[in-house]
């Protein structure tokens, strides 16, 4: 089922959670919403879900599939809807929270008793808690009641999947094993799904696409590579992995930092002006003498090699710090250590100018 | 040293406290309940029957359980709509009407007896109006069940308040996007998660209402066999100067009061035990 939004506003009180926001995701894409928190991604979630409404506005629509589903109640929407915190029904089974969404439908739809059965069992193997059907949701772990409330969304057959930060209150090593289920699951069910998140890595690595959301706007809408490797905004290039700021300049036209021209940076008809310049840990290299290439020196301050590639630290000379990621075979083969001095070669930047930013 | 063939624990005193709480409860309970039972027992085996159960106090018990029973299932109803308004809404003078609810808890029960039987005498404010149309509410059964359930619906509101605050928005929120209508919500989701503290309030004002005295003896009438209350039956006893049969009545009261309590607590345990389980 597609989604498309149009002109989405909402306001609590004097705080502005969702400026004038529109948004269209197709059919059986799975969607995340990433932001820092305060960005307006869960309104916006909860908007789609009907559990808030928006703004006043004529211009405003929320369409499933052409179909206008803004006045109707949350009840009536077929969504399914995933908490953070799980919200399953503490008193009942885990076989009746699965069941719920069956048992309350008008008489005439509803499925038989066998047939409600049936299906249960078939969603709690899919998510992988056959078995623990009798169980209550206090006796199951954190992991387990989220795949638990997944299949009591799951259980009306819903249009649209939504899930709320569905594993931030879960720990690392059981929210990357979620993560790459909830990949296989989508795989496999192919139901139109939002993911709300605040987790880069989780967004990057789950979505067909990543909506990039701060203070209520959208930044950017892009595949996760796209986002990651062309970011449009100065916020999606801070907010999406580690990145070097740096002061530069513009200068007739060309990027500039300190002394160095950065390549395919050019503003033509701009003749003066700041200029910030981005790069990423990777797009950094380290050598111990200048090569004639453009860079500049600095000091190596801190070293962490526990992992794929080994991070370094290191502080150039007017005290800022910078880091970059080396591959363990070339920060063995350089042999650095703290203290070492050191030249920085950029491999690729992005440059923003204030004035020029959306 | 005491400690050694025991777990140590970090809360120091444990014997201190223990020591303490058995003796003060001893003193201020059980002993007391103990006398009245070994006073009953003077009237030996025949005295004691012939005490607590003839017709008289028979219909006294009838009438003070049906009654306290009536007023405890008002009040769980009513106690509950009060307590869900004063969680879920914001109403002017809400603090106020917070404060009105403990006013049975706070007045001398004479006090909201003699009140309550100006009201609803037959020239009372609202007696006058109940009057012509059948209802006649001081000095019946119907006017102890309004004694009653003034003195208890404290008990239901406080006790229920905590558990509806405790209820997530989230799980609301979840059974209507599940496709669940406000009517299923409520008797499917909110009603099974507040029922253990509804029973308790249930229970509370059950028990309050049995002991009851103050309130009902002057909206009662007090005629026996139709409007007399056991609590009334033992002070009459009292003043008669029947300690023994006095005791008796009280004894059966004791049992009765007892065998409630740990049935509705049984009740509990067999509510709470599936959704406490093991985490």
């Amino acid at each position: 089922m597609s989604i498309e939004l149009q002109h989405i506003s909402k306001t609590y009180g004097t705080y502005q959670a969702l400026r004038d926001v529109s948004l269209s995701i197709k059919d059986g894409e799975l969607v995340a919403l990433l932001g820092p928190s305060g960005s307006g991604k869960t309104t916006l979630l909860r908007i789609i879900a009907g559990l808030d409404s928006p703004e006043q506005d004529s211009r405003s629509r929320i369409r499933f599939h052409e179909e206008d589903v803004a006045h109707r109640p949350a009840a009536q929407r077929r969504v399914g809807f995933v908490f953070q915190h799980y919200a399953l029904f503490r008193h009942m089974s885990v076989f009746e929270n699965v069941a719920f969404g069956m048992r309350v439908m008008p008489r005439k739809l509803r499925p038989a008793k066998a047939a409600i059965d049936s299906r249960v069992h078939e969603l709690l193997q899919l998510v992988q808690l056959d078995g623990l059907g009798k169980r209550f949701p206090s006796q199951l772990s954190g992991g387990q009641r989220q795949r638990a409330a997944l299949a009591r969304a799951l259980a009306v057959e819903p249009r649209v999947l939504l899930l709320d930060e569905p594993f931030g209150a879960l720990d690392a090593k059981v929210r990357q094993d979620l993560r790459a289920w909830l990949r296989r699951l989508h795989d496999e069910i192919h139901v139109t799904s939002i993911l709300v998140t605040h987790d880069q890595e989780e967004a990057l690595e789950v979505a067909d696409r990543v909506v990039v959301m701060n203070h209520g706007q959208i930044e950017q809408i892009g595949t996760p590579e796209e986002v990651f490797h062309k970011p449009m905004t100065r916020f999606v290039m801070e907010f999406l992995g580690q990145v070097n700021m740096f002061r530069g300049r513009v200068q007739a036209g060309k990027a500039m930092l300190g002394e160095v021209a950065l390549d395919g940076h050019y503003f033509p008809g701009k003749e003066q002006g700041a200029a910030m310049v981005y790069m990423r840990p990777h797009e950094l290299d380290i050598k111990l003498y200048k090569n004639g290439a453009p860079s500049f020196p600095a000091k190596v301050t801190r070293i962490n090699p526990a992992g794929s590639i080994a991070k370094i630290t290191t502080q150039t000379t007017d005290g800022q710090n910078v880091l970059v990621d080396l591959s363990l075979e070339d920060y063995q083969r350089l042999s650095l250590s703290e203290g070492t001095h050191v030249y920085i070669y950029p491999k690729s930047s992005r440059v923003f100018l204030p004035e020029y930013e959306i | 040293m005491s400690t050694s063939r025991t777990t140590r624990t970090i809360l120091p005193g444990f014997g201190l406290t223990m020591g303490y709480t058995v003796l003060y409860l001893s003193l201020v309970v059980l002993i007391p309940l103990g006398a009245l039972v070994l006073k009953s027992g003077s009237l030996g085996w025949h005295g004691f029957w012939a005490a607590a159960w003839n017709p008289r106090v028979i219909a006294s018990y009838e009438l003070t359980f049906f009654t306290s029973f009536v007023s405890a299932l008002i009040n769980a109803f009513f106690g509950l709509i009060v307590a869900w308004t004063l969680v879920r809404y914001t109403l002017p003078g809400k603090s106020f009407i917070d404060a009105v609810i403990d006013l049975p808890f706070a007045l001398p029960t004479a006090v909201s007896g003699i009140a309550l039987t100006a009201v609803y005498a037959q020239n009372g404010w609202f007696g006058r109006y109940l009057e012509p149309l059948g209802i006649r509410v001081a000095f019946t059964p119907l006017g102890i069940i309004v004694a009653l359930t003034f003195i208890g619906l404290p008990f239901v509101v406080r006790t229920l308040q905590p558990a509806i605050e405790e209820i997530d928005r989230e799980t609301e929120e979840a059974a209507a996007s599940l496709g669940a209508n406000r009517w299923q919500t409520f008797w499917r989701v909110i009603l099974p998660t507040i029922l253990p503290a509804l029973l308790t309030g249930f229970a509370l004002s059950f028990a309050r209402a049995l002991g009851e005295y103050g309130s009902v003896v002057f909206i009662s009438g007090n005629m026996p066999m139709k409007t007399e209350i056991t609590s009334l039956l033992i002070i009459t006893k009292l003043e008669q100067y029947d300690y023994a049969g006095a005791t008796a009545i009280a004894t059966m009261m004791l049992v009765a009061s007892f065998v409630l309590l740990f049935a509705i607590n049984l009740l509990q345990w067999w509510n709470g035990r599936k959704f406490r389980g093991a985490v």
